[in-house]
């Protein structure tokens, strides 16, 4: 199967036509003809590198009434990704050469995007010993992120040691910076709001001072760091200082962290309810401004379904996380791109490229020129939508912006040029 | 009022005023030979506490058998999460059974609030505390027991009074709903804690803020104490029991410095010896079991005025 795309903004360019055979970019230029190639009207469309997603949680295995491997990896094409890592935070846990290739198997089965397993650092997440680490990077899996997400890898040797060990498979460890001890039942941003509302506050410092220390330590070893989904302003001005320093460090945002204030938390509903929580107004600036200079390398959609039960209930007794996948872009586009703090070249890099790149993902993240990988999104920016969970692919529904009306909609994914999604549908 | 007392913020001036007069009412109904009123006959209070309270629950029942509505006593234990049952199938249960108002006290902060404005149930909510939130019942009963010893006789109530919440205002939902009501009524709030039980942001609260007792306390026309709970002294809050009670503790050398009028008050249960000395707890100054007669009053007061009586409750003779 082969496609001509006609008339798409590469990058937000100008119009060009591409043909996508044989799994790769056959052909960019004006004027191109079909050749029995299927025609994919782009006019107004703009054409980017098929996403990358750092930062998935998939569910499977354990927890497939929330999501499975099939239903989030769609979730993530009708979104434009075609990869994701999936993160270790499974049941069992991701922390054998097993259970990473079962995840990546059936990505592989599922079809609607790559699926990178991540492995976790320690066994069981219960940040006592490493997992396996090497066993995993070696499996078919190929893992070259490691991650107890969900748990911050909090003791200081037990990081050290596997930010060392890492090094000799060119991996990285992806931090949840969280100090547990700083952090014991917190369930909003410690701030004036987390005291008037009584809820036990999760304040900056709990992330700031682990990726102080995690700064610290890649230098002193010198290893590679990923901080998973930064969320403070002060966050975004360590990880500015650990690059000036030349240090191997690197960094993503998510989306709700670019868009959602912790305010939302006055409402008592659990759909606000994530993990680190919505920051202030202030936070949210940093990060875009981060995000825009490159202090923040990517974004990474941390999409973490839940079961309604898990959601419809008192705050406290409910789940952290929210959905993301399907909304990435949009939130992007509205937090970042309307505002004229990203371009849509920019928007590759900080959803494809770097990604790509941090976890050390060969096939994506490319740029759209002739003869490299077919992956490719098709985003029309012009149309406004408004969220609604209960048509999403994902077998959960705990969107924080359902109702919300948003910018933007995948029209069209292409992975090794098969679309996954054409005309804003799952094929 | 609105439907629902969740926080003691829901109360306008007018609506504080009218629960203290109309508290006042309920409350002459002890002199009578008949202390029931027919006003909510017919009506069900359910008491749904999912945490033990036995003083509030029994506060909350006596309240509303007092004006004769149903009364149905539901003691969830423990979280939901625990019990297997969640917070919402519990509340439809209730709604199904036909409860015209809603009693919560639950361990979980908005917890009220979520029943509320969920969906779940029609009935009007009244928080008996949340968590670390809020208890606006207490609120109101603790200035019902202000009012009638520093405000009815003078013009403008409570206005410009002072008064000295001492004690864990981090955790105390008490402490939350006495600043909001005590500031509506126009009383000036110092909070008087360690740093450490002082929450993130209070210089955003409309009161003042004190780490030095012996100084607030000359000032006070009232003094309200506030529990240490058990748990908090094993938490690191403090160095131990003995310096809190030192520094922050009420007794006998420190009550006094108090004026005259001051009224010493104490939500309950009290940890004689913590935060307060037998001798001060006993003293003339207490106020703190007479808090406890006016709690049902106020809660006479809440329970009618929001499950809408439009009648005068405190008629002629019936």
């Amino acid at each position: 199967m082969s496609y001509l795309i006609k008339g798409a903004a590469v990058l937000g360019g100008a119009p060009t036509d591409l043909i996508l055979s044989d799994g790769v970019i056959s052909e960019i230029g004006s004027g191109l003809s079909a050749n029995g190639a299927e025609l994919v009207d782009a006019a107004g469309l703009v054409a980017l590198p098929g996403l990358v997603d750092l930062h998935t949680h998939l569910r499977e295995p354990g927890r497939e009434d929330a999501e499975t491997v099939d239903s989030g990896t769609a979730a993530a094409a009708l979104g434009g990704f075609t990869a994701v890592h999936a993160m270790a935070n499974t049941e069992p846990v991701a922390d054998t050469a097993g259970v990473v290739e079962q995840v990546w198997r059936l990505g592989r089965e599922a079809g609607h995007c790559d699926v990178y397993p991540v492995g976790a650092v320690t066994v069981g997440l219960a940040g006592e010993r490493l997992a396996e680490l090497g066993a995993m990077a070696d499996s078919a899996a190929r893992v070259r992120v490691f991650s107890d997400d969900g748990k911050c890898v909090s003791d200081a040797v037990l990081m050290r040691r596997a930010l060392e060990y890492v090094k000799a498979f060119d991996g990285v460890i992806a931090q949840h910076a969280q100090e547990p001890r700083l952090t014991a039942d917190a369930q909003m941003n410690e701030g004036e709001l987390s005291g008037k509302l009584g809820l036990a506050g999760w304040p900056a410092v709990a992330e700031e001072a682990i990726i102080a220390r995690d700064c610290l330590l890649a230098a002193h070893v010198g290893s590679r760091l990923h901080v998973c989904h930064v969320s403070t302003a002060g966050s975004v001005e360590i990880v500015r200082w650990a690059k000036s320093k030349g240090w191997n460090v690197t960094a993503e945002a998510c989306p709700h962290h670019l868009l959602l204030t912790d305010d939302l938390a006055a409402t008592y509903d659990p759909i606000y309810k994530v993990n680190p929580p919505l920051r202030s107004s202030a936070d949210v600036e940093a990060l875009r401004e981060g995000l825009a200079d490159g202090t923040i390398d990517a974004v990474a959609t941390d999409h973490a379904p839940h079961p309604h039960e898990d959601k419809d209930c008192e705050w406290a007794a409910a789940a952290f996380g929210m959905l993301g996948l399907e909304t990435a872009l949009s939130i992007v586009q509205e937090t970042m791109v309307d505002p004229g703090l990203l371009d849509w070249a920019g928007v590759a890099d900080r959803m494809s490229y770097a990604p790509a790149r941090i976890g050390r993902v060969h096939d994506h993240g490319r740029p759209l020129e002739v003869g490299q990988p077919a992956n490719v999104v098709l985003y029309d920016p012009s149309v406004r939508r408004a969220v609604d969970p209960t048509v999403s692919a994902s077998l959960s529904r705990n969107s924080p912006y359902a109702g919300m009306e948003l910018p933007g909609q995948v029209v069209a994914t292409f992975l090794r040029g098969r679309a996954t999604v054409l005309d804003g549908k799952l094929q | 009022m609105k439907r629902h007392l969740l926080s003691a913020a829901d109360l306008t001036r007018d609506d504080a005023e009218l629960v203290l007069t109309t508290a006042d009412e309920m409350r002459s109904l002890a002199d009578r030979p008949i202390k029931k009123l027919p006003a909510l006959r017919g009506r069900t209070v359910v008491n749904l506490f999912f945490e033990d309270s036995t003083r509030t629950r029994i506060s909350f029942e006596a309240a509303a058998k007092r004006l004769s509505a149903d009364v149905i006593n539901f003691a969830a234990k423990g979280s939901s999460l625990s019990k297997g049952e969640s917070l919402k199938d519990t509340a439809l249960t209730l709604e199904a059974m036909g409860a015209d108002a809603v009693v919560v006290r639950h361990g979980s902060s908005g917890a009220p609030h979520r029943l509320a404005h969920s969906g779940w149930v029609r009935s009007s909510v009244v928080n008996a505390g949340d968590g670390t939130h809020e208890h606006p019942t207490q609120a109101l009963l603790d200035a019902f027991t202000m009012w009638k010893h520093l405000g009815e006789s003078r013009p403008g109530g409570l206005e410009g009074r002072r008064v000295a919440i001492v004690g864990d205002v981090l955790h105390s939902r008490v402490a939350r709903s006495n600043a909001l009501l005590l500031r509506t009524l126009g009383a000036e709030v110092t909070l008087v804690a360690p740093p450490t039980l002082l929450p993130v942001g209070v210089e955003s609260w409309p009161v003042e803020t004190s780490y030095d007792l012996d100084a607030v306390i000359p000032k006070a026309d009232a003094v309200m104490m506030l529990r240490v709970q058990r748990e908090r002294m094993q938490g690191g809050f403090f160095p131990t029991p003995r310096e809190y009670s030192r520094r922050y503790g009420l007794d006998a050398r420190r009550m006094a410095t108090l004026q005259d009028h001051t009224i010493v008050m104490h939500p309950g249960p009290m940890v004689r010896g913590m935060e307060i000395t037998a001798d001060v707890a006993d003293s003339a100054r207490s106020v703190i079991v007479e808090q406890v007669t006016n709690g049902v009053a106020v809660r006479m007061a809440v329970l009618y005025l929001l499950l809408g009586g439009s009648e005068p409750a405190v008629g002629g003779e019936e």
